[in-house]
């Protein structure tokens, strides 16, 4: 076959070519329409204020007075925060996890009804939570505390109703077999299969909600994004760069942890 | 024994008041015969055997003797292991709790202001001074536009509202479109198996990982200093944000490609930069295509949120009315916001299915 030949073979039909270009130059009209809508131009007169902002933020000269104690204090906080309020979501998870679940309770209704609820809990986001909470508890951790909690019983609720759709029926029915209880065809068939998934789930939980939770303080839910909003709002840029690399730090911090953790409790399983 | 055959022993349990517990047998001999007395010797031998086997393993078999110490020990260790690690979670929960202030008293105290909610939600004033009077049953709730706190009312200025979420969806899409276009660029130079030159490799990893590690919303808060009230600082903060989840996805999946096809463009005499675009990328479409809709979801999520900062969106009117407590459009906003991203999971969920189907 000579090289026309292939060519001509590969061409796509005249009709489909014409579609993908359109298709392509609508897209790219799009785009640029977006790029208009948005301001797009503002970037360029931003650009040099963005980089005074950033030589101020590499400035640490001042180090020595900054407010150490505050900011570490808020830093514990806000990690406090995220372990309660990831803690009280998987006590309260598991039970709606049994509850959601086909194999447990098969009413359709029921099961629908579960997971629409959980549904509501995911869809709004952790940061719109805590600004209801902030209106219902006050300023301070409590309503973050609150908002981890019912954003994430949302979230683990949902993965531990399809973690236990998802066992051997095989161990439950052993159980069964002995003329165990219900509690018990649960505490022996069931809880073992899932608690590897649960104690991983909680472990990321925790570190994903410790990321999160440095966020819930701009809107005055506590921890360190409250003190990081303060600095922003004086702009003491030198003090929010600060601030990031204690959250980064910190954060990584908590990731070699539960890392660890993982590993120690669950194997090299998952 | 042998079935069917009725022995001495079975006319002594079917009759045993008869006369003659061991009846003649056809040969006139009489009691258990030699073959019954066989069977049950040497079961019973055998059961013997069994127990007293069993007895000697447990006692003094040293394999045995050791697997029930290693298993006792091991099932000491595991729990005195888990009773530890629910003593420090009880531990550190309470730590927690009074680092926080975290007390059921508190929590109590918020819970009126929430039925407070629910109270102005479902009730109206008559008038300016008089006291508000509770409406909530099933007619009234879904009595339509002109019925006052019914749900049709609490949308009554849907029309901003819809201007707001197509501006929240658009800003999305244009952060997505740019961070997938940074991220792609960055996924090459960012794979160890891609790129000879160790001191490229590590930068471009160093820089994703800083994308992605400074939370979005912080992001935001600062971009909107230099450029100002609006959505053009959102999308800035989560185009940066995407760029450095992206890359090292798409770093991930560069790094799995078949290395052949890049052989063979190279041994044609390509260069570095054909050699991407014809040996990796066409492997790579499909996986890329699916986790930048992936990201759009994601990032509709946080762009409904990124407005608390003053970065645009409907997340700013949100913030506006939760300020001034106008519950009923709190509550319009809030079903809104779970609307839409409930509608563009499930969007994004089937054009991915599709997306895959036809690419693969």
């Amino acid at each position: 076959m000579s090289t026309a030949d292939t060519h001509l073979l590969s061409r796509k039909p005249p009709a489909r070519r014409a579609m993908q270009w359109t298709f392509g130059l609508g897209a790219f009209a799009y785009f640029v329409y977006l790029l208009w809508l948005f301001d797009f131009e503002r970037i360029f007169t931003g650009l040099p204020k963005l980089w005074v902002i950033v030589r101020l933020m590499i400035d640490w000269s001042l180090f020595a007075e900054w407010d150490h104690a505050e900011l570490l204090r808020s830093m514990v906080e806000t990690v406090a925060m995220a372990f309660l309020g990831t803690f009280l979501a998987v006590i309260m998870a598991l039970p709606l996890g049994f509850l959601g679940a086909r194999n447990i309770i098969p009413s359709a209704v029921f099961r629908f009804l579960t997971r629409r609820i959980f549904d509501g809990c995911r869809g709004l986001d952790q940061f719109i939570w805590a600004l209801v909470f902030v209106r219902a508890v006050g300023l301070g951790p409590i309503a973050g505390i609150l908002a981890i909690m019912v954003a994430e019983t949302g979230i683990l609720s949902k993965l531990f109703a399809e973690a236990i759709e998802n066992i051997d029926t095989k161990q439950v029915d052993g159980v069964r077999s002995t003329g165990a209880s219900r509690v018990a065809e649960l505490r022996y068939g069931v809880l073992p299969q899932i608690l590897p998934v649960l104690i991983s789930q909680a472990l990321y939980s925790v570190e994903s909600n410790s990321r999160e939770a440095t966020i819930l303080g701009l809107v005055g839910a506590g921890g360190i994004g409250l003190r990081l909003s303060e600095r922003i709002q004086i702009n003491a840029w030198d003090q929010v760069a600060y601030v990031i690399v204690l959250v980064l730090i910190t954060v990584a911090l908590i990731d070699s942890i539960s890392r660890w953790l993982r590993l120690r409790l669950i194997g090299k399983q998952s | 024994m042998v079935p069917g055959v009725k022995t001495g022993l079975d006319q002594a349990r079917d009759y045993p008041n008869h006369k003659f517990r061991y009846p003649t047998y056809k040969d006139g001999g009489r009691g258990l015969r030699h073959h019954e007395v066989g069977w049950r010797v040497i079961l019973l031998i055998g059961r013997y055997d069994t127990l007293a086997g069993a007895c000697r393993m447990t006692t003094t078999d040293p394999a045995w003797q050791s697997f029930e110490q290693r298993f006792g020990a091991a099932r000491r260790a595991r729990r005195t292991e888990s009773t530890l690690i629910l003593v420090i979670l009880v531990l550190l929960f309470m730590v927690s709790a009074i680092w926080t202030d975290f007390s059921p008293e508190k929590i109590l105290a918020g819970l009126p202001r929430i039925g407070e909610y629910f109270g102005k939600l479902f009730s109206i004033q008559p008038s300016q001074s008089a006291p508000p009077v509770a409406v909530l049953s099933w007619p009234h709730l879904f009595g339509g536009v002109k019925e006052p706190q019914s749900v049709a009312y609490w949308f009554y200025r849907i029309n901003v509202y819809a201007t707001l979420l197509w501006q929240t969806i658009q800003m999305a899409l244009l952060a997505t479109v740019l961070g997938y276009c940074a991220a792609f660029a960055l996924s090459f130079p960012a794979a160890r198996t891609l790129t000879a030159n160790r001191a490229v490799v590590f930068v471009s990893r160093r820089s994703l990982e800083f994308m992605r590690t400074i939370p979005q919303v912080v992001l935001a808060f600062i971009f909107v200093w230099p450029f100002g009230i609006g959505p053009l600082a959102g999308i800035l903060a989560i185009a940066i944000h995407t760029t450095g989840a992206l890359g090292k996805l798409f770093s991930e999946l560069n790094e799995n490609a078949d290395l052949r096809p890049v052989e063979g463009v190279r041994a044609a005499g390509g260069s570095w930069l054909a050699q991407m675009r014809y040996g990796v990328v066409p492997q790579m479409l499909p996986g890329f295509l699916s986790y930048g809709l992936l990201r759009f979801e994601i990032n509709v999520r946080s762009s409904t949120i990124i407005g608390f900062v003053g970065a645009g969106g409907i997340g700013q009117e949100l913030k506006r009315v939760i300020g001034f407590n106008i519950y009923e459009e709190i509550s319009a906003i809030c079903i809104l916001i779970l609307l839409i991203v409930v509608a563009i999971d499930l969007l994004s969920e089937r054009v991915r299915h599709r997306l895959i189907g036809a690419l693969v």
